[in-house]
């Protein structure tokens, strides 16, 4: 018996998807209410087809929750089990999701979702899902802005928002030099 | 060229874009996939135009579809097209996707490293920030390898906004090419000392993840982890830490404890107390000793109306135990048990107090039939889920204590005697587990037994046939058991051979009852054994003799078996583990309950005995079969749980095996013997006994425990039980699980071989050696460095430099939460530190004090750190204002901070800080160098820092701040060195000596900026001073004046040494080589204390300390071309002595000036 359970548990670990230790936020996902995925950033490789599998799970595992339940869950199993945890906040119409390692501290996982909205509030101007839906670029840059490969960059929005306003106006300042005569390369 | 231009953006201007796409895609819900596939193919089209804006377009839309799903890896080309776009825009777009998509096996990534080191060379600060947060997504071991160089100069550049992302980075770097770690270290580990929060929560954030893999390399860090710990005093932080110490678990009790002291007295948070006690809880199991003191602290805890605060204190009263406090711990808990309520928390309680009990092989247990009337106590908790707890505890005492067994067995019998107070209840479905125990210590010691036959007769009671099928089927085997014990004590007197009939009859007569079972392994049990019943009877009734043969059916001794014994089995050759001996069993989560619970050992079933290999797989299967048989059985079972209405207590037996009742209690009868519970006359009976014989108390317990350890006498004592004489403290001995003969020593196997940072177990506090001063980078690299040494490491913004802000200054909230996250991180680790550190140094009577932690550190320097910081602060907030009137300064001695060790003094990379004499002791500030006292019309050229350069013992890096004080705009500032034989200034590949360097950015009035020049030096023994000038162009409204500006550099010797930690032991090494010659120095009338002299030392000349001895120090340095720089600093009265040896005399002698002259300075 013990001999045709370890045979068990070395199968069921080889099954399993490889799970990069090293990251502390496996994957950022943002997603409405039917499930449909706003932005997902994954910080460990998965293939695309996982990646829809993951969304589609989580969004399965946090949408059956009740609103006044804690925010905090298990992991799903394709993206590491138990060993890692879902922390979500529902806002409107989106579920802004952060599946992190054992390291991160929860509250500050869902202290950072709250900035991340905020400056998602404070860049779009009264942010909504159309923004979101049009725009995922502007959102993925924010966010670069704050998580870098799964690590969390920095929190502070003020910060965050002058860094991504700096970008922008660049970004402006080229597209006026792009319609003058001048090449870009 | 121009039409093309127009003609691309006409495209573009037709071409969708993303918002374009999305609304699209919106538009044709019905045929979405048709409606991509076209979409796809456009942008295929899209790609192969030359125009970049229209691939970057047409990127930015595979990035969306990217992200729906659709694989876009066939664009990974042009997406590093995209790339390298000279446009930020573009750029940006080109490293989202590929972030997005790329990873370790996309083949295109090898292209762009030339890209990425462009980019992170790159003027514009966004560039650089794009190309680090898209390689943080997807760099590899061959980019971490060949960008390692690159990234960590980043990390000393002038914007914070770089530095923290290259700091944060270093991380992925460290994963990828561990090699890494150990140069870039240093510098990691300055930035903890950051002036910008960002940047310094970023290395915590680093540094903690590294050492919450590997905790004892960061040893070293112990004092600069405390001195950012006291900096603290967030809540958050609090939290942090509390919930990384209790990760970590290595962290020594008193500190940690002191910790919580700390943290309660910084917030009077009543929910502190739960987080504290949660994290002494987890560490204390590795020190238990020490927190003994505690116990009543925490003893109070357990009576808080909170209930999570009373688990945490249960927790920690695990750590607390000792053989002397055992007894009255435990009592305390019993009293709890009694009064709980709640099941979670009786159930906890429960589970505690046997934790406590059987922690370390029954360490602490010196009397273990107090310890069984503790389990058996326990039986009366009502609704408890850890009846098979007691049982498997039950089970393991009678078996390995040997000593125990009658009485184990007089208390068993009890309790099956009054089996039906425990499986009355329906709440009490748990508790009947304890009957497995119960019958199995009867059956299996029935020798024991005072009456077997009343046993035998309790344990065939029509009742027990409510019990799960499991337990049915232990009874009815142990019936077996007893019945073949009675009748072997009956056979001595063959006059009486009615008994025996009369046992044979009552099985036959019972028996059939277990026969008609649902359980199979019941039924088969029973007809087996009924059967064999009825064959003896018939013996019996010819007058045979019988009793030596059904004894034979139960011979032999059942040894413990040890948890890992199984896994410990070398695998027989040619047996391929992985192959499938059968399907895997539907419910195989179905761990045996008993075996589970505790870990301890594992016991080989009754069953076994009846084929001779024991432990075969056999066994094992059939064990899986019951329990999924039992697992069903519970489940349809009706009379599973059954409701009859009973006493709560069970009977407790206060007075001996004699008085066992034979026959059924009426239920109206109270059952709880009036007075003391049993275990409470054995605290009396200890203590008692304690006082007696105190003195060869010891001696037994010594003898008992190494027994225990060493299991000498595991089999040997099977001999006659009047050996063993059960005086209330029992000498015993506790038989050592069994481990198969020929087990492989591997005790490791629980890790993980696949941790990525098993890679970065990396020994950092032992000096770098030559080889790898420098990181391996591939050969062209150095070529590159000196072909354009400028564009590497000069800072081209004309932005204001930022304000500093000090953590105590200016705080935002987010920042402050998310800073203090990391502190907290620190201090765990930290604490891992002190406590390493504390056990390698002599047992100091216990700190529970800030203070006190500082002196566990390692070395004094906290102390020095927590004093100096105000000062520190203060200091450079005045020097700013006061700036202006030192710019006639004169040049002046300069001084540098490099590498500071953990003296941690101030922030090494701002550069405007002037020291202002008159500030209180000890001020840590360089005072800047000036290099251009212009009137009012120039640049003002500061010297803020001369560092050897890490990777290349011929460098200097020299940064100069060059500020425009003037109200005109300033620029083509060129800078210029005269060469030394010694010292040339790196320029551009082509330039003669005469050459300048233009320096890269332009300086408005009131701007300062930056720049760095990188010097290489041949010979590092002396000082030296180059002369330069530095020409400009003033340019006002109406004209423009060319200028120059006369300066001298001055390198000092200590300029080339780099702080070095070093170990004592690698020190006096050193020291006794023999290789160094010595000189010394002595300084008069140095009235300051000698902490802040040794900071002073540490921080002007980086030096690190090694040791500390009262008022003497050995201090440790090294040059960049591998001088070892020794220092033994002395005081006494006044008057400080340096002995100082170094393999370059000459060297020594300067550094040695250099030392005198900060000290005449001050």
């Amino acid at each position: 018996m013990a001999r045709v359970e370890t045979c068990g548990s070395r199968l069921l670990r080889r099954l399993r998807f490889p799970i990069d230790q090293s990251i502390m936020i496996k994957a950022i996902l943002i997603f409405n209410n039917h499930g449909k995925p706003r932005l997902s950033k994954f910080y460990e490789h998965y293939n695309e087809d996982t990646e829809q599998q993951i969304i589609r799970e989580t969004f399965h595992l946090v949408s059956k929750r009740d609103e006044n339940v804690c925010n905090f869950l298990e992991g799903g199993m394709l993206i590491g089990g138990s060993e890692n945890r879902l922390i979500y906040r529902h806002y409107a119409t989106l579920y802004f999701v952060f599946c992190v390692d054992s390291s991160e501290s929860e509250l500050g996982i869902l202290d950072l979702i709250q900035v991340f909205v905020e400056t998602l509030d404070k860049c779009f101007e009264n942010v909504c899902e159309l923004d979101l839906i049009f725009h995922v670029d502007k959102v993925h840059n924010i966010l670069a802005e704050m998580v870098m490969g799964g690590m969390v960059l920095e929190t502070n929005m003020n910060e965050i928002i002058i860094q991504v306003d700096a970008q922008n106006k660049m970004e402006k300042s080229e597209t006026f030099i792009f319609q003058s005569p001048r090449q870009d390369r | 060229m121009a039409l093309k231009i127009v003609k691309g953006s006409i495209d573009r201007m037709f071409d969708k874009n993303l918002q374009d796409l999305v609304r699209g895609i919106r538009n044709h819900k019905e045929d979405e996939a048709k409606y991509i596939s076209t979409c796809i193919d456009e942008i295929k089209q899209e790609l192969k135009q030359d125009n970049i804006a229209v691939k970057a377009n047409a990127v930015c839309k595979l990035t969306y579809l990217q992200m729906l799903g659709y694989d876009v890896s066939w664009a990974a080309f042009n997406i590093v097209e995209v790339m390298s776009s000279s446009k930020f825009t573009y750029k940006r777009i080109g490293y989202l996707a590929a972030s997005q998509c790329f990873h370790e096996s996309t083949d295109v990534i090898m292209l762009t490293t030339n890209q990425i080191r462009k980019d992170l060379s790159s003027p514009n600060q966004y560039d650089t920030g794009v190309a680090l947060t898209g390689l943080s997504c997807f760099v590899t071991p061959d980019l971490a390898r060949d960008l390692a160089n690159d990234i960590m100069t980043l990390m000393s550049h002038t914007k914070p906004y770089i530095r923290k992302k290259a700091v944060l980075i270093m991380y992925k770097v460290f994963l990828k090419y561990p090699e890494s770690l150990r140069p870039a270290f240093p510098r990691l580990k300055e930035k903890l000392e950051d002036p910008d929060p960002g940047v310094q929560s970023a290395a915590v954030n680093v540094i903690c993840e590294l050492a919450r893999r590997n905790p004892k390399n960061y040893l070293s860090l112990a004092p600069l982890f405390f001195k950012l710990m006291t900096s603290s005093t967030n809540n958050w932080v609090l939290i942090k830490i509390i919930k990384l110490v209790s990760e970590h678990g290595a962290v020594g009790i008193s500190v940690c404890v002191s910790c919580v002291c700390v943290c309660f007295s910084l917030v009077h948070a009543v929910w502190l107390v739960y987080l504290g006690l949660l994290a002494m809880s987890k560490i204390l199991k590795t020190h238990p000793k020490s927190v003994q003191s505690h116990k009543d602290l925490i003893l109070q805890c357990l009576d808080d109306k909170d209930e999570s605060i009373r688990l945490r204190a249960l927790d920690l009263l695990y750590g607390m135990v000792s053989k002397k406090n055992l007894m009255e711990i435990v009592k305390k808990l019993m009293l709890h048990v009694d009064k709980a309520e709640g099941t979670t928390y009786r159930d906890e309680l429960l589970t505690k107090i046997i934790d406590i009990c059987s922690q370390s092989n029954y360490q602490y247990i010196t009397n273990f039939e107090w310890y069984i009337s503790i389990l058996v106590e326990l039986t009366r908790l009502e609704g408890t889920r850890h009846g098979h707890l007691i049982a498997s505890q039950m089970l393991d005492v009678a078996i390995r204590v040997k000593a125990i067994r009658a009485f184990a067995v007089s208390q068993m019998a009890t309790l099956l005697d009054n089996a039906h107070l425990l499986t009355g209840n329906t709440q009490r479905n748990g508790i009947c587990e304890v009957l497995y125990a119960a019958a199995w210590i009867c059956g299996e010691f029935s020798e024991h037994l005072e009456d077997p036959m009343a046993t035998l007769e309790a344990m065939l009671r029509p009742k027990v046939a409510t019990l799960p099928g499991h337990i049915q089927a232990v009874y009815v085997q142990n019936a077996a058991k007893l019945f073949a014990t009675v009748l072997r004590g009956q056979e001595g007197a063959p006059a009486d051979s009615t008994v025996a009939q009369e046992t044979s009859q009552l099985l036959i007569d019972r028996l059939p009852l277990f026969v008609q079972s649902s359980n199979l392994e019941v039924q088969e049990r029973a007809s087996c054994i009924l059967q064999l019943v009825k064959y003896i009877q018939k013996l019996q009734q010819k007058d045979v003799e019988v009793a030596e043969e059904v004894t034979a059916l139960f011979a032999g001794e059942l040894n413990p078996v040890a948890p890992k014994a199984q896994k410990k089995v070398p695998v027989p050759e040619g047996l391929d583990l992985d192959a499938w001996i059968n399907e895997p069993p539907s419910g195989s989560e179905s761990e045996d309950e008993g075996r589970k619970s505790k870990g301890k050992a594992v016991f080989a079933k009754e069953e076994s005995r009846h084929t001779k290999p024991r432990y075969t797989e056999v066994d094992e299967k059939e064990l899986a079969k019951r329990r999924e048989v039992r697992k069903a059985e519970q489940a349809n079972n009706p009379f599973y749980i059954k409701a009859s209405p009973s006493s709560q207590k069970v009977y407790q037996d206060g007075v001996g095996v004699e008085h066992i009742p034979v026959v059924q209690i009426d239920l109206s009868v109270p059952l709880k013997v009036p007075g003391m519970p049993m275990s409470d006359q054995y605290v009396k009976l200890e203590e008692e006994r304690r006082e007696k014989n105190k003195a060869d108390k010891k001696k037994k317990k010594d003898k008992k425990r190494e027994k225990g350890e060493k299991g000498r006498r595991r089999r040997a004592d099977s001999g006659p039980e009047s050996e063993e004489d059960i005086t209330p403290a029992h000498m015993v001995d506790i038989v050592t699980e069994e481990m198969p003969e020929n087990a492989l020593p591997s005790d490791d196997d629980d890790k993980d071989p696949n941790d990525p940072h098993k890679a970065l177990n990396i020994d950092l506090d032992k000096p770098l050696a030559d080889s790898e001063k420098k990181l391996p980078v591939r050969s062209h690299r150095p070529n590159e460095v000196l072909k354009s040494p400028m564009e590497d490491r000069q800072v081209v913004e004309v932005a204001p430099e930022p304000k500093k802000k000090t953590g105590k200054e200016k705080k935002d909230k987010d920042r402050k939460v998310w800073l203090h996250l990391y502190f907290l991180r620190i201090f765990s680790i930290f604490l891992t530190h002190v406590s390493l550190a504390a056990a390698e140094a002599p047992p100091a009577s216990t700190p529970r004090t800030a203070s006190g932690m500082a002196a566990m550190a390692p070395d004094s320097e906290p102390e020095e750190a927590k004093d100096t910081e105000p000062d520190l602060f203060s200091s450079q907030k005045s020097s700013k204002h006061k700036k202006k009137k030192k710019q006639k300064k004169e040049e002046k001695k300069k001084k540098h901070h490099h590498h500071h060790h953990s003296d941690g003094a101030g922030d090494e990379s701002v550069p405007n800080g002037t020291v202002e004499e008159e500030e209180p002791l000890p001020v840590m500030d360089r005072p800047p160098h000036y290099l251009s006292p212009h009137p009012s019309l120039a640049p003002l050229l500061q010297v803020c820092d001369i560092q050897g350069n890490l990777q290349d013992g011929s460098q200097v890096v020299v940064s100069v701040i060059f500020e425009n004080k003037c109200d005109s705009f300033i620029k083509s500032m060129e800078f210029n060195v005269l060469d030394s034989l010694n010292s040339k200034l790196q320029r551009h590949d082509g330039a003669g000596p005469h050459d300048g360097l233009t320096v890269p950015f332009q300086l408005p009035p009131g701007i300062s900026n930056e720049a760095r020049f990188i010097f290489s030096v041949q010979n590092i023994v002396m000082p030296q001073k180059l002369k330069g000038t530095l020409t400009f162009i003033v340019k006002t409204d109406d004209s423009s004046t060319h200028e120059k500006l006369d300066f001298k550099l001055h390198f000092t010797c200590t300029s080339y040494l780099i702080t070095t930690p070093c170990y004592s032991d690698a020190y006096s090494k050193l020291l006794e080589s023999g290789d160094l010659k010595g000189c010394s120095l002595k300084l008069e009338g140095v009235n300051q204390p000698f902490h802040h002299l040794l900071a002073r030392i540490c921080f002007h000349h980086h030096f690190s300390v090694v040791e500390r001895i009262d008022s003497c120090a050995s201090m440790y340095s090294r040059s960049i071309q591998g001088h070892h720089v020794c220092l033994l600093v002395k005081t006494a009265d006044q008057t400080v002595s340096i002995d100082a040896k170094c393999d370059e005399p000459a060297l020594l002698g300067n550094v040695l000036d250099e030392i005198k002259l900060t000290f005449s300075q001050c």
